[in-house]
């Protein structure tokens, strides 16, 4: 193997402008492999981070109600059924008080927030707003939601008579953290809260419309003493959601949503954007590895005597071959490399110079990846010159001029 | 010098280094514009032989050197080096005889740009046996001193003159220690004075490690200055005659 490595190697360093136009190339084309790589990983990390940032992963609720209605006896070819559709109460998960410990060790479970929410009219003054009132523990919200880490003015407590709410929400009722504001409910209940802090998600329908209070304040405003109307979980792996609330539903006979069930468009938009880049990738690996194809196709031509000579001095067709087949490896290392790098710096002052809307972020592993992989299309890319350069007649070649 | 093929045939240390037997070669077979440019070729060389191979332009000589030198195959008839057939052989075989036995020099020199002067000399070797050892350094070092270039070892091939190069390719022929030295036009681009130079190189080579050497040529001069001189025309020796 060494004298086919010199021999690859003094060639290629024999004809440097060459394989500089060719490392060029397989540079760039790394380079922009990389950059969309990154970029859309970056950005679909991001997006999945956003869209996770303000929702439990699965959400346990009640079974919705419906009414039963006996079966004919059969054999009955067609069933008339006049019903009208049962209004959903607010209901509570049965036995929920069970179901949280068992949540709470269930593997790939990283925490459970027994949460009771309901429509309120908040109202200051003259103002009025229709909000959902949502009642929690403040050390299991915390582990939920990063409120906490949202807070734009007070703290995150959630006490008996204290209330968090949205900036939104708060700029429309005129309410900073320590002010004072009344919660109606359906029950004409009426309650005095006074306001603990104020969070901004970034995301309008949580912002504008949610408060969080404590939990048996909540029970007694919405008139459900001793109830949650829903569980809400993290997972470890958010992409194994819709499996584990697959599962959950069927163990624990409670109506089970996962977030990639409640976000499907989203996930949908995902999968096309990740086809089309892994199409873009693939095209533009092609033209680079055409690209090798072709350059070394022209080398061979170029270099016909000296593959004359070297068969005339003994070197036997295989051994030909793998003098090429380690050109277009090593360029496709050499060059996957700089393309890496270069991709890198691109990343580097895209998060920068660029518009800020979301960070990249650098990956070492690119750099590897794509060495490998470049070298890989390197590799196939020589195997059509490199078994044309085996195939020569040495009596024809070495008098090649 | 007395020829008993009987008993050479079975001896290790025969003094036969090729033997052709009815060789013929043919271009084109099997089609109308087939063409054969050799016709029954017998041709002996021994240890020690120093020969030139003359004749007019599309004789064929060209076509023998490349079957001496196993760079193509008989269309029929034996070829035998080292008193072994060579006819059947497949492309490795072939390559790798033609390695181990034939060293080659060539009209236009053919040295490989890429490579230093003693790469190229050391090439031979390292095709054999891989990454040269101090030996195969000294020994390349050695015929480079011999052909009176030891101070360019570490030149390009291009920044040497003709003559240089010339001296450079016969440094890389017998670098490997070949029974058999071919050469094909060695003194054709080299002015009068060089091409004394390379041939006394010839000579000397061919006395010092007794290897045979065939010189192709058309130059008068250099086959008037050979022991044996063999004539082909039109794809017959004509002519084979040795001098001493």
């Amino acid at each position: 193997m060494w004298i086919e490595g010199f021999i690859a190697w003094s060639l290629l360093r024999d004809g440097r402008a060459q394989t500089a136009l060719m490392l060029v190339g397989i540079m760039v084309g790394a380079a922009v492999v990389v950059f969309i790589s990154a970029l859309i990983s970056g950005l679909q990390a991001n997006i999945i981070e956003r869209t996770l940032g303000t929702q439990a992963h699965i959400r346990l609720l009640p079974p919705e109600e419906f009414n039963r209605v006996l079966p004919l006896q059969d054999p009955a070819p067609i069933a008339l059924v006049l019903e009208d559709r049962r209004p959903q109460r607010l209901r509570s998960i049965d036995n929920w008080q069970a179901l949280v410990p068992v949540l709470d060790r269930w593997p790939g479970v990283t925490a459970v927030s027994p949460t009771i929410s309901g429509p309120a009219l908040a109202v200051r003054g003259s103002a009025n707003r229709s909000v959902s009132i949502i009642g929690a523990d403040t050390e299991r919200l915390r582990a939920i939601l990063p409120i906490a880490d949202h807070m734009v003015e007070g703290v995150f407590r959630l006490r008996p008579g204290e209330i968090l709410i949205g900036r939104e929400l708060a700029d429309d009722l005129g309410l900073q953290s320590g002010d004072r504001m009344r919660l109606d409910t359906a029950g004409e209940r009426t309650v005095v809260m006074t306001v603990a802090g104020v969070f901004e998600l970034g995301v309008r329908e949580i912002d504008n419309r949610l408060m969080y209070l404590d939990l048996d304040e909540a029970r007694s405003l919405l008139d459900l003493p001793g109830g949650v109307t829903a569980l809400e979980l993290t997972v470890a792996e958010v992409f194994a959601a819709d499996r584990l609330a697959l599962r959950l539903e069927a163990l624990t006979g409670q109506r089970v949503e996962s977030w990639m069930e409640t976000n499907a468009q989203l996930l949908n938009a995902l999968r096309s954007q990740t086809l089309s880049t892994t199409m873009i990738r693939s095209f533009v690996s092609l033209s680079v590895a055409f690209g090798i194809a072709s350059v070394l196709a022209v080398s061979v031509v170029q270099r016909t005597r000296e593959i004359g000579i070297l068969r005339a001095m003994g070197l036997d067709r295989g051994r030909i071959l793998r003098v090429f087949l380690i050109q277009g490896a090593l360029l496709g290392l050499a060059g996957g490399g700089l393309g890496a790098l270069f991709g890198s710096l691109l990343v580097l002052a895209f998060d920068v110079f660029g518009p800020r809307l979301f960070v990249i972020g650098f990956n070492p592993w690119l750099i590897p990846a794509a060495m490998a992989l470049a070298s890989m299309a390197g590799l196939a890319a020589a195997a059509w010159p490199a078994s044309r350069a085996a195939r020569l007649d040495p009596a024809v070649a070495i008098r090649h001029v | 010098m007395s020829r008993s093929h009987e008993i050479e045939s079975h001896e290790v240390q025969g003094n036969e280094v090729l033997r052709l037997a009815g060789v013929c070669k043919a271009y084109d077979v099997g089609t109308p514009v087939e063409n054969e440019v050799l016709h029954a070729i017998d041709l002996r060389l021994d240890r020690g032989t120093f020969a030139s191979l003359t004749g007019p332009s599309g004789s064929g000589k060209s076509t023998l050197l490349n079957l001496i030198g196993l760079l193509d195959t008989p269309t029929s008839g034996e070829l035998f080096v080292l008193e072994r057939p060579t006819r059947a052989m497949d492309d490795q075989e072939r390559t790798d005889l033609r390695g181990g036995t034939i060293g080659l020099v060539f009209q236009f020199h053919h040295l490989i740009q890429a490579f230093s002067v003693l790469d190229n000399v050391l090439m031979p070797l390292m095709i054999r046996q891989g990454r040269p050892t101090a030996a195969m350094i000294d020994r390349a070092r050695g015929l480079l001193a011999a052909v009176g270039l030891a101070a360019l070892a570490s030149r390009r091939p291009n920044e040497l003159s003709g003559g240089q190069q010339q001296r450079v390719a016969i440094a890389r022929a017998l670098v490997s220690e070949p029974v058999l030295l071919l050469a094909d036009e060695p003194t054709g681009n080299l002015d009068t004075v060089s091409a004394d130079e390379v041939f006394e190189l010839f000579r000397r080579f061919n006395a010092e490690h007794d290897c045979a050497v065939l010189i192709v040529t058309h130059d008068p001069r250099i086959s008037a200055r050979c022991d044996r001189v063999i004539e082909l025309v039109d794809g017959h020796i004509v002519r084979d005659e040795a001098k001493r």
